[in-house]
């Protein structure tokens, strides 16, 4: 799994050296961890779900950007992601993520062959539109953000074989994020309408049901000191396809922001049954570097 | 004894310099003069908290007149703000400082300064100079070693002045 890590993250080492150099990391104009991590879909939030905060440390007047490199290792899968994103003004998120889910030798059992992947693209863009999650605290507001994410999956075959209807979708999201500095602590809030099965590895709509639903993803986490972040979170998710359940996702994690430029992510996720394989539940972790 | 002792010294201070008669919080001694301002505690921007426990994790009145010293020697020679604060008056901005940050966490002072939005008025402060001094000021509170939950509940009061403070 390390070894699988460190490929993915050598396309960011070579990017961030050509920056670092250059970029004084403190002028990056945010305070550490105000942008959140990398989420699974690309986007600037926790581990599973985006938040309202825009990634980087970008402050008005400036960019941010960041890569990342995810693997969450399941006992019958192992779901990898890596990605860019950028984050303009502390306003505007444009990111790009690829995933890959391996079925591995679960592959065979599936009938989809030994070390079958998926793969989905995700295409994501936030944009802040109400408050700020740091400075506004006198007053309950939370920092509000809408976003989608464009969705689309290598797989339309075995898709359309499990009985899901696309292999390409688009999730619409409203993120309510609140961080409560007197106590430390930061609260986030997500509803999202989606078709996607299992975020869209398992493509989108079902033979069940074929509308959006929308679903709940809601976070909190402590500050313990100015880099470290551990909380929970809380992710529903439809169950379109006839052929297996799917269940919510959940998990533990801890966000640890060494300095402006990395932050490391580590988490136990429960990711539920996933097409007939139960309880998979693994170490989730995920590495960003950027400005 | 020693507030008779303290009211007779000023009492001769007052007759000893008629131009000092009433040292004015915009012309103390030391400070460079500045224009005169309706002195009230609400210029300080927020309210002060009830509870003693923040103010004492701060080390009372010493503990955050170090603090801000210390702060204020850090962001001078910070490259991220050394030309915003080059033609500050040091003395003043230490004095007027220390007062509203032992006001705010509920100590024994009054704040005698200009409210934020004058203060900063026209100086063009960006958000991420706005943070440059927060860093300072959470380095100045580590090395104090007050508690991170302590030091939230000042950063907590402190960021909502960011709309007054930053300009641009
Ligand atoms: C919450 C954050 C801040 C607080 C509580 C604060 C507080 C103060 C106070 C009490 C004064 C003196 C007021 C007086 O003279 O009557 C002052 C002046 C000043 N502040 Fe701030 N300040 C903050 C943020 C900043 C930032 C971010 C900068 C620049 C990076 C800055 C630059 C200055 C300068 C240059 C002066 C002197 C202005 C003059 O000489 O007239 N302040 N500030």
């Amino acid at each position: 799994m390390f070894r699988r890590l460190a490929a993915v993250t050598g396309l960011w080492l070579a990017f961030t050296a050509g920056s670092a150099a250059a970029q004084d990391t403190d002028r990056s104009g945010k305070l550490l961890l105000t942008g959140g991590v990398s989420s699974v879909e690309g986007a600037g939030g926790g581990g599973l779900a985006p938040w309202a905060l825009i990634t980087g440390y970008g402050s008005p007047g400036q960019v941010g950007a960041n890569v990342h490199a995810t693997v969450v290792d399941l006992p019958d899968y192992q779901f990898r992601s890596g990605g860019i994103a950028l984050g303009l003004q502390d306003r505007l998120e444009l990111s790009y993520a690829r995933q890959t889910f391996d079925t591995g030798a679960t592959g065979a059992s599936l009938g989809l062959g030994q070390g079958f992947t998926f793969r989905q693209d995700v295409l994501g863009a936030k944009l802040r539109v109400l408050g700020d999650a740091v400075y506004d605290q006198d007053r309950w507001t939370p920092q509000v953000a809408i976003g989608a994410q464009w969705k689309s999956n290598n797989q339309p075959g075995v898709i359309a074989a499990i009985g899901g209807r696309d292999h390409e979708g688009v999730d619409y999201y409203v993120a309510a994020t609140k961080i409560l500095l007197d106590h430390s602590v930061l609260l986030n809030g997500t509803v999202r309408a989606t078709r996607a099965n299992q975020g869209g590895l398992l493509g989108f709509g079902g033979d069940r049901n074929d509308d959006y639903s929308l679903q709940f993803e809601g976070s909190a986490g402590v500050l313990l000191n100015k880099r470290l972040l551990v909380g929970a979170e809380y992710r529903t998710k439809p169950d379109n396809l006839g052929f297996a359940r799917e269940d919510d996702w959940l998990d533990l994690f801890a966000a640890y922001a060494v300095n402006k430029n990395l932050s490391i992510t580590a988490a136990y996720a429960d990711l539920g049954d996933i097409a007939t394989f139960e309880d998979q539940r693994g170490l989730y972790l995920s590495i960003q570097a950027g400005f | 004894m020693r507030s008779t002792f303290a009211f007779t010294l000023g009492a001769l201070l007052v007759l000893a310099s008629p131009a000092f008669a009433q040292p004015t919080p915009w012309a103390q001694p030391g400070e460079t003069a500045i224009d005169p301002y309706a002195v009230d505690n609400a210029n300080a921007g927020a309210e002060p908290l009830a509870e003693g426990a923040v103010f004492e994790a701060f080390g009372g009145v010493e503990g955050v007149s170090r603090i801000i010293d210390d702060l204020v020697d850090r962001s001078v020679i910070d490259p991220r703000l050394e030309e915003i604060f080059k033609p500050t008056d040091l003395v003043r901005l230490r004095r007027t400082l220390k007062e509203q940050v032992c006001f705010i966490l509920g100590g024994p002072c009054a704040y005698t300064g200009r409210d934020m939005a004058s203060s900063h008025k026209d100086l063009g402060v960006t958000t991420a100079e706005f943070n440059a001094l927060v860093e300072n000021l959470q380095g100045a509170m580590d090395a104090a070693g007050v508690p991170f939950r302590a030091q939230n509940r000042l950063l907590a009061k402190l960021a909502p002045m960011k709309g007054d403070v930053v300009e641009r």
